[in-house]
């Protein structure tokens, strides 16, 4: 495989891309949103469950897209879980710097961690949105709290 | 040549000289992430030959002026390559007459052109539109917005799972309300060539006119209006070898006479007073403004082109790489081609079951080969075979054997990596 392909489908990617974590439903989410990409018809559902203290007690997602769209949400949910409100923004804020080439050539890979495995994505512009639609759609469900609350 | 190519291909390898045509389009001489350029999106826009390029650039080079009222040489000249290229287009589809021809900037805008002109002029509230499932985005929406401006119905004609038109249903669609019917000659999505000459003689039979999309069909198949009766036909220079920005509105020049402009502006016109304006005559009263002249001499080349080679050698040798391409990805783990009809031109769409139509793009990218992901403007046509999006190539008349075996060999690649 082609070594910048290598950078973009790291097994890591691979692997959440066949067993994605987190990937179902949340009977009666706090938080919930929808994602969709016309350009490519990927579509995503984010349903978050948080607390009166605002921690995400429970982060799932479900829908179709490509590896980089489903390993990204599937990262993201392990992620996320457990974290308060302000720190999930904090982490979408570096993973949009770290996917839109912000960080430049040498982004801090310990402060990244998993994340880490998105640095490729910054060599294929057409794929970014692919990884940047979950957590576009995360920090939606966030802010529109109470708005849009699933209850199937 | 392949070994598993067969003799019929060895044959045909004879009267139909690929590498020579390959030779006459200086963009597949290109590398791409170090490897040959296998051009494989087609049905998105195909590439130009040198004879294009050439005949584009003499009008820049050589006679760049604007048409129709110049009394220079340079206008005279550059009005006159223009106007030929709208009777090699008349001649190429067997149009009545050159006043049948309007120039537009493509399918896109003469679909919009009728729907705006005609089906304002025409549609009544309570009137119904009939269009299919397969239809491109372009052949939908102009309908549409034209249904909601009148309080007007858009029927749609479904497909089965092979992706052919159910004429029964079809049938049963038209009833006295149905004012228009709209549909695609060959499907970008799924490459379906649909019974249009049926659709046209059982719309006839209760006077209601037809228009066809003929963006995916003018580049495989000979098509004579005349013989077809259609009552509109619309498609692009770009899928036809030929320059973007381009494309043609065939019309009926019955229904042309009757129709109100499109557009208001200059050439459009006859006389102009801040009272009154009258419309010029056919065709010039749909063309209001400077035209694509470059595009539309580069056009009027395509089809020289084209036909230096001849649409039916052009349409067999497609119809083959499709056969060959068609049998060699059905042994594929996990693989459906979506698109099966008996009568298709050279698009094949698949979808795997594992693999996501966009990371077959990026890892065929890197293999040098072009092909198309996504929904193809066909959304409703995706919900209707439950995918999100395929994976498609479509084959152009340079494409070879070796190049399907380039794509095969890609695919099981992707295999190996997501199996």
């Amino acid at each position: 495989m082609d070594q910048e392909l290598r950078e973009l489908y790291q097994q890591v990617i691979l692997d959440h891309n066949k067993s994605p974590r987190n990937f179902r439903l949340i009977d009666h989410p706090t938080n919930h949103a929808e994602g969709y990409n016309p350009l490519c018809g990927d579509n995503i559902n984010v349903f978050l469950s948080i607390n009166d203290f605002g921690i995400i007690e429970d982060i799932s997602f479900q829908g179709s897209g490509c590896a980089i769209s489903k390993a990204s949400a599937s990262l993201m949910t392990s992620l996320l879980k457990g974290k308060s409100v302000d720190e999930a923004e904090k982490i979408f804020n570096k993973f949009h710097e770290l996917v839109t080439d912000k960080l430049g050539d040498n982004p801090d890979i310990d402060e990244l961690g998993k994340l880490a495995v998105f640095g490729g994505v910054r060599e294929f512009p057409a794929r970014v949105k692919c990884a940047s639609l979950a957590w576009h759609t995360m920090i939606n469900a966030l802010h529109n709290k109470n708005e849009k609350v699933v209850t199937e | 040549m392949d070994s598993k190519a067969d003799s019929a291909l060895i044959v045909d390898r004879k009267i139909y000289d690929v590498q020579k045509i390959r030779n006459d389009f200086p963009i597949l001489k290109l590398q791409v992430h170090g490897k040959p350029l296998v051009y494989l999106d087609n049905a998105a826009t195909t590439q130009k030959s040198q004879y294009v390029i050439d005949k584009t650039n003499n009008y820049y080079e050589k006679m760049n002026a604007n048409i129709h009222r110049g009394v220079h040489a340079l206008s005279q000249e550059a009005t006159e390559a223009f106007e030929s290229s709208r009777i090699t287009i008349k001649n190429f589809i067997n149009a009545l007459g050159k006043n049948e021809i309007i120039f537009t900037r493509g399918t896109t805008e003469s679909i919009n052109l009728v729907a705006s002109s005609y089906g304002r002029t025409n549609i009544k509230e309570g009137d119904e539109i009939i269009i299919s499932t397969m239809e491109h985005h372009s052949n939908i929406v102009p309908w549409q917005m034209l249904c909601a401006e009148k309080n007007a119905k858009l029927s749609v004609i479904p497909v089965d799972d092979q992706g052919e038109i159910i004429f029964e249903e079809f049938e049963k669609l038209i009833n006295e309300k149905t004012k228009f019917v709209s549909v695609v000659y060959a499907s970008n999505s799924l490459g379906t060539v649909n019974p249009v000459k049926k659709i046209i003689d059982l719309a006839h039979s209760y006077n209601i006119p037809v228009m066809l999309d003929a963006a995916q069909a003018v580049n495989h198949l000979k098509i004579d209006v005349q013989q077809l009766d259609c009552d509109f036909l619309a498609f692009s220079g770009h899928k036809l070898y030929g320059p973007t920005g381009i494309g043609i509105l065939y019309g009926k020049v019955n229904h042309l006479e009757a129709m109100p402009p499109y557009q208001g502006g200059g050439d459009m016109i006859s006389k102009v007073t801040f009272e009154e304006t009258t419309y010029n005559e056919l065709p010039h009263k749909f063309e209001a403004g400077t035209p694509d002249i470059a595009g539309a001499i580069g056009l009027g080349a395509a089809i020289e082109y084209i036909e230096k080679i001849g649409l039916e050698n052009i349409s067999h040798h497609e119809n083959i790489l499709l056969e060959y391409a068609t049998k060699a990805v059905s042994d594929l783990q996990g693989l459906r081609i979506i698109g099966t009809a008996k009568e298709k031109i050279g698009v094949l769409s698949f979808h795997f079951e594992n693999v996501h139509p966009h990371d077959v793009g990026t890892f065929l990218d890197f293999e040098g080969v072009a092909i198309r992901t996504g929904h193809h403007c066909t959304q409703p046509l995706m919900r209707r075979f439950n995918v999100p999006a395929t994976s498609r190539a479509s084959f152009g008349m340079y494409n070879t054997i070796e190049e399907v075996d380039v794509l095969v060999n890609g695919l099981k690649k992707i295999l190996e990596v997501f199996g």
